[in-house]
């Protein structure tokens, strides 16, 4: 089964947009169409099956983040249709959401919330997060105090255990201390493992022929090449060092 | 096709549907709010009680001292049944059009419905409110009106302002996104409102009748009139007051909740 689908999708941005005039904005109102779009992503068409874990890879500006935003349900494509099916856990920016005045807990609390769960999961959720994050003495102090690697770690666990249909990762494999980081791709691959879909984006070859079977490669929003993660890499990594030499 | 996991379509010009629990994203960010605005004050929630009692006491000394105004009776019950309603709007105003911006990162990085910002930044004002009329219904105790089955009218008057505000909440947030000078515009209309909703004064008849374009579809003009009757009269509301204050006040929800689902969309590309 299908669990994320593309199919012609484009996602257009206005060159400059939020010192735009006045002028400009009634204009689109009356239908007007946008000159020169700036295209993030051209025309892309793929679908994922259940259970299939594919990698993204691209220089930067090739359009991933854009991507993943749309699988995510972010924004609306500007052309074209994506359908997702499933519940996502989106490792884009861990602690989304997150506020510095409130405490670990509190934190927690409305991230379940902000993530979709009802007040009971949120609340039986809590302490599996707890103790994944190994921070429980830290829970009740505001989240101000914590040290950019416990916001993380905590952002992380959050994000690992709403036990997502869909885990999107975005280069945040190395969060926290090796003895940390080594915890969270052991839960990748313990995620893998019970058959779920995974979608991650790195700039590291090497993390998408550890961890992926397929991958994607994007090159200025259009999808260039799309087979087995070893090939793509391969591929990919040649382009760029022809383009380095 | 496996039980209950949430999905969705986007096509362009679409958003997709949030199947969380809604009561419980709200409740949270209402009292996230609060407790970020006043964690770290020392007086707390006595804020809310001193702004209006400080205003109240200086209106009063202006008009009923300085320049003496003799047609009003229990002149501070009168101006804070004016300042109550005023400062509950402007505040919930002024910061519910820069909610959006105000949760950028929220916005960019979670697919939450994005109503529930503008409207839980509206709710999280109520709290104080819900303090201000505590003040107000002790002035009126203290002012010798004792209580009233009229005090009924009370949660009627308010709920009915609180939709008007969430709807200009929902159209002035979704239009800062794009045009950021909403801010000032929305504070600029404040300081105009100050003076056009008679806050310290109270219109003539037949004032009241030249300028009943300016008093009579404004909700909040609507709400200070119901409780100085409800308050001071210890009358029961005209519901020809009423009827229009309803009427504008869902009026303006209607199109709040149209401009705002328009408009979402693209809120991404430009945050």
């Amino acid at each position: 089964m299908k669990v994320i689908e593309f199919s012609h999708v484009s996602k257009s941005f206005h060159r400059a947009a939020g010192q735009r005039l006045l002028r400009q904005y009634i204009a689109e109102l009356f239908g007007g169409e946008d000159k020169d779009p700036f295209y993030a992503l051209k025309d892309v068409n793929f679908s994922i099956a259940d259970g299939e874990c594919v990698g993204v890879v691209g220089a930067n500006g090739a359009g991933k983040s854009t991507m993943l935003s749309l699988v995510t349900g972010l924004v609306p494509p500007t052309k074209g249709a994506v359908n997702v099916q499933g519940r996502i856990a989106a490792l884009l920016d861990l602690g989304a959401g997150f506020h510095q005045d409130l405490t670990g807990r509190e934190n927690v609390i409305l991230n379940a919330s902000l993530l979709g769960f009802k007040r009971s999961q949120a609340y039986d959720l809590y302490d599996s997060i707890v103790a994944f994050s190994e921070m429980a003495e830290f829970m009740e102090e505001p989240l101000r105090t914590y040290s950019n690697g416990m916001r993380l770690r905590l952002g992380f666990s959050v994000a690992v255990n709403v036990d997502p249909d869909i885990l999107i990762i975005d280069e945040v494999l190395a969060v926290g201390d090796q003895q940390f980081q080594n915890k969270c791709i052991e839960k990748i691959f313990e995620i893998k493992e019970r058959g779920k879909t995974i979608l991650c984006v790195s700039h590291s070859g090497a993390t998408v022929q550890q961890l992926c079977d397929r991958a994607l490669w994007l090159d200025h929003g259009q999808l260039v090449m799309d087979g087995t993660a070893n090939e793509v890499v391969q591929a990919y990594e040649g382009r760029q060092a022809a383009s380095h030499a | 096709m496996r039980q209950g996991p949430p999905g969705f379509v986007l096509l362009a010009e679409s958003f997709p549907m949030w199947k969380g629990d809604y009561l419980f994203l709200l409740q949270n960010m209402v009292v996230k709010d609060f407790k970020i605005r006043y964690r770290n004050m020392s007086l707390g929630v006595f804020w809310s009680l001193l702004n209006p009692l400080i205003l109240m006491s200086v209106m009063t000394f202006v008009f009923t001292i300085l320049v003496p105004n003799n047609t009003i009776q229990n002149f501070p019950l009168f101006v804070l049944c004016g300042l109550v309603p005023f400062n509950f709007f402007t505040g919930a105003w002024n910061n519910g059009t820069i909610c959006i911006d105000n949760n950028a990162g929220l916005i960019k990085r979670v697919p939450v419905p994005r109503e529930v910002v503008p409207i839980a930044t509206v709710l999280s004002t109520c709290v104080h409110l819900m303090i201000q009329i505590g003040l107000l219904l002790a002035m009126a105790l203290f002012y010798g009106r004792g209580i009233h089955w009229n005090w009924l009218w009370l949660p009627i008057v308010w709920v009915l302002a609180i939709i008007f505000v969430i709807g200009i909440v929902l159209v002035t947030s979704a239009l800062d996104v794009y045009v950021r000078d909403m801010r000032y515009v929305v504070e600029s209309a404040c300081t105009v409102l100050f003076w056009a909703i008679p806050i310290f004064y109270y219109p003539s008849p037949e004032i009241a009748a030249r300028f009943s374009y300016v008093f009579d579809y404004n909700p909040i003009t609507a709400l200070v009139f119901a409780l100085r009757i409800i308050l001071i009269d210890g009358n029961a509301p005209p519901l020809s007051l009423l009827g229009k204050f309803a009427l504008s006040s869902c009026g303006m929800f209607v199109i709040g909740w149209f401009v705002f689902r328009r408009l979402k969309s693209r809120f991404f590309d430009y945050l």
